[in-house]
């Protein structure tokens, strides 16, 4: 069984687009799990309409919090914390926005008037679709995205895709390369990096390239929207193949995508999409190494 | 000697080994002198980061002298390593064919991690 | 006054608008006019900008040295520690920087005093100029955990000088978690990019809760890539009562330059209008809530 994980770097380039026209095309083929890591802005399943079967609670943090009638207004909890979470007072607070859940504040507190309690930051969810399981999850606005739900989201997809015998696993990306995104790389065998000829595109390719080697992954390319500007386009192609980036295709830019979108599902499932016969072919060169 | 194995599932010595250790659900803790075992669970499962050094820790603080698992990462066998715990490699089966295992020296030792960073 | 530009979803065009907004004003103010790329895991407004940096600082956090010799083994920091960063094992110390917090619990918490401190880089900051506008970035060191430190240095340090009258930008990340909560915190705005599509629209939402539940700033939409399906926009800007400042319409010409880095204001003097119309819309969020710029 092959994991996969679809990375960009850069937001925009098409990453959750074409991750569910592969899904589709791939689910014609074999049997698939999927999961969409993105737990920020999770979009994947706008394209693919699962239905939900299962719904965990997520508790992402600790915070620390001061018992207003034990408080003896000492301030040691304001002296000792580095993230100006301690608002003073009588009795001193915590704001829970700013606090990071370290609890050195804890230890310090001469009369153990503060104490930890874990709160929920989101949920994630096991789901049913055309195209096999789907794992997805929501982060509520304004949590930290430390990767640790995109941690367990990843956890139960690569377990259910064990457990039922599928072939493959497919796992939509976060943007950037930070924690979240190191979390979607645990245990994956490939990795396949989105990308477009612009400035941004290509130094953020690269960056991600990096962490895709730090975890010695197989790296492949596709390169969206490559007819936008042919410089940059030649640029890149000829640096993915000195970093040895396996091309497996390019798609044009193409504005009835948008569109297209609107149809809440994946592209290759709309007849005579422009675009199609380039999804397959990428599909195609892709099967051969799952 | 006291050797921690770690487990997918809670069910005594048909318990499945988990290829993972940082974040498997279970740990055996098995005393080889008396036979007994005890199962907890792994305080490290649900860990945002250092999933690895916590499950390594809790091995260490329950006296094992040795470790049967699937995968370790850098940051785990460094833990291990430093207390001079050997770790032996089993993927598959359950905690009892693990042992029989063990006990004929017919699972490998790793000398290093087993897998990269995030991975185990 | 300080406008964060931020947007949930990610590559709608959020430092297009930052870099070319600023720049516009910058050009035809007066007063001094800022622009901080705060997407400190990957920042790219400089791409546009080709700035000239004149000033760099560390951003530098104090992380724990262990002393092994007066070290007795008791664990005590191993078991403080939240962030799994240190283990206590063979009687030695085992510190593992990258997941490290730089909270200072382990230091206070030992028994031995055997835990002193010293600074640790964990990201880069510049600051320095483009044409008229004032510009600085953080860039975090790759395998440190968060952003927000990091943000929250940047704006201290480049904005310490910074006159009472400065228009400042901020350019955040994209989505609407804790990096992008530092970059919205103190900004008396929010300007929201967004494109007219599902995606668009789902996270638009996920921002707008951040942005008007949770930091109650007022904001206004910048509609990227408009064009016939901006009613999906337009009907829940209606709703939730966000002005629409700013449409940009989708067209493979301004793809074209963006793919180039280069300031659509430059490129495509048709632009130069609408980010000016932007920029004058600004100032009477100012001065509708005499709050604002205090």
């Amino acid at each position: 069984m092959k994991w996969i994980v679809i990375l960009s770097g850069k937001g925009g380039t098409g990453k959750t687009t074409i991750s569910a026209a592969l899904a589709d095309l791939a689910s014609r083929d074999m049997k698939i799990v999927l999961a969409d890591a993105d737990v920020d802005a999770a979009n994947l399943d706008l394209l693919l309409q699962s239905q939900q079967t299962a719904c965990t609670a997520f508790m992402g943090g600790q915070i620390a919090v001061i018992d207003e009638t034990a408080c003896i207004a000492c301030g040691r909890c304001e002296e000792v914390c580095r993230f100006e979470a301690v608002v003073a007072g009588n009795p001193y607070t915590i704001n829970a926005e700013m606090c990071e859940g370290c609890l050195s504040c804890l230890y310090q507190c001469p009369v153990e008037a503060i104490h930890v309690e874990n709160h929920q930051s989101g949920e994630w969810y096991r789901s049913s679709s055309d195209y096999g399981s789907v794992f997805h999850a929501n982060l509520m606005p304004g949590e930290e995205n430390s990767g640790k739900l995109v941690s367990e989201l990843v956890e139960a997809a690569q377990q259910e895709a064990e457990s039922t015998g599928a072939k493959a696993l497919i796992i939509d990306g976060p943007p950037g390369i930070g924690c979240p995104v190191t979390a979607a790389c645990r245990s994956v065998d490939m990795a396949l990096i989105v990308s477009e000829p612009t400035v941004s595109g290509k130094h953020d390719m690269q960056r991600v390239l990096q962490l895709c080697r730090h975890f010695g992954l197989e790296v492949f390319l596709v390169l969206n929207k490559c007819d936008l500007n042919e410089h940059l386009r030649e640029e890149m192609l000829s640096f993915a193949q000195e970093e040895g980036m396996r091309n497996l295709g390019e798609l044009p830019y193409d504005e009835s995508v948008m569109q297209a979108l609107f149809s809440a599902q994946p592209l290759t499932r709309l007849e005579n999409h422009p675009l199609n016969p380039r999804l397959i072919e990428i599909w195609e060169h892709l099967k051969e190494h799952l | 000697m006291q050797i921690a194995i770690s487990l997918q599932e809670n069910n005594g010595l048909d318990s499945a080994v988990s290829p993972i250790f940082g974040r498997c659900p279970y740990f055996m803790l098995y005393d080889t002198e008396t036979g007994t075992f005890q199962i907890k669970e792994n305080s490290a499962k649900s860990a945002a980061g250092g999933a690895g050094v916590q499950a390594a820790q809790m091995v260490v603080n329950e006296g094992a002298q040795a470790v049967i698992s699937g995968n370790l990462g850098p940051k785990a066998h460094s833990v291990l390593a430093s207390a001079q715990i050997k770790i032996f490699q089993c993927e598959s089966g359950n905690a009892k064919t693990a042992l029989e295992q063990f006990q004929q020296q017919a699972l490998s030792s790793l000398s290093g991690p087993s897998a990269p960073m995030h991975s185990g | 006054m300080r406008i964060a530009i931020a947007s949930g979803k990610g590559g709608t065009g959020k430092t297009t608008i930052a870099a070319n907004l600023a720049q516009s004003c910058a050009r035809r103010s007066k007063n001094e006019v800022w622009l901080l790329d705060c997407d400190v895991e990957a920042p790219n407004a400089a791409l546009f900008l080709q700035p000239t940096f004149d000033q760099e600082k560390e951003s530098i956090r104090l992380m724990p040295i262990f002393n092994q010799e007066k070290c007795d083994g008791c664990g005590h920091c191993a078991q403080v520690c939240t962030y799994n960063a240190i283990a206590v094992a063979g009687g030695k110390v085992i510190f593992f920087k990258e997941l490290c917090h730089a909270c200072g619990s382990c230091t206070l918490n030992c028994p031995q005093a055997a835990i002193t401190e010293e600074p640790e880089t964990i990201g880069w900051l510049q600051a320095g100029h483009s044409d008229e506008l004032n510009f600085a970035q953080g860039k975090l060191k790759i395998g440190f955990s968060s952003p927000v430190p990091v943000i929250r240095d940047l704006k201290k340090w480049a904005l310490q000088n910074a006159s009472q009258e400065a228009l400042i930008f901020l350019d955040a990340s994209p989505g609407c978690t804790c990096p992008v909560v530092e970059t919205l915190r103190d900004a008396d705005a929010a300007l929201l990019v967004t494109e007219p599509t599902p995606f668009g629209l789902h996270d638009l939402k996920l921002i707008v809760q951040v942005v008007q539940d949770q930091m109650e700033l007022p904001c206004g939409v910048v509609l990227n890539k408009s064009g016939e399906n901006d009613g999906l926009i337009e009907d829940f800007c209606t709703e939730k009562q966000i002005p629409i400042l700013m449409r940009l319409p989708l067209s493979r010409q301004i793809a074209q330059v963006y793919s180039e880095g280069t300031l659509l204001i430059d490129a495509l003097p048709e632009l130069e209008k609408p980010f000016q119309m932007l920029a004058d819309q600004l100032q009477s969020f100012e001065k509708q809530n005499p709050e604002v710029g205090k």
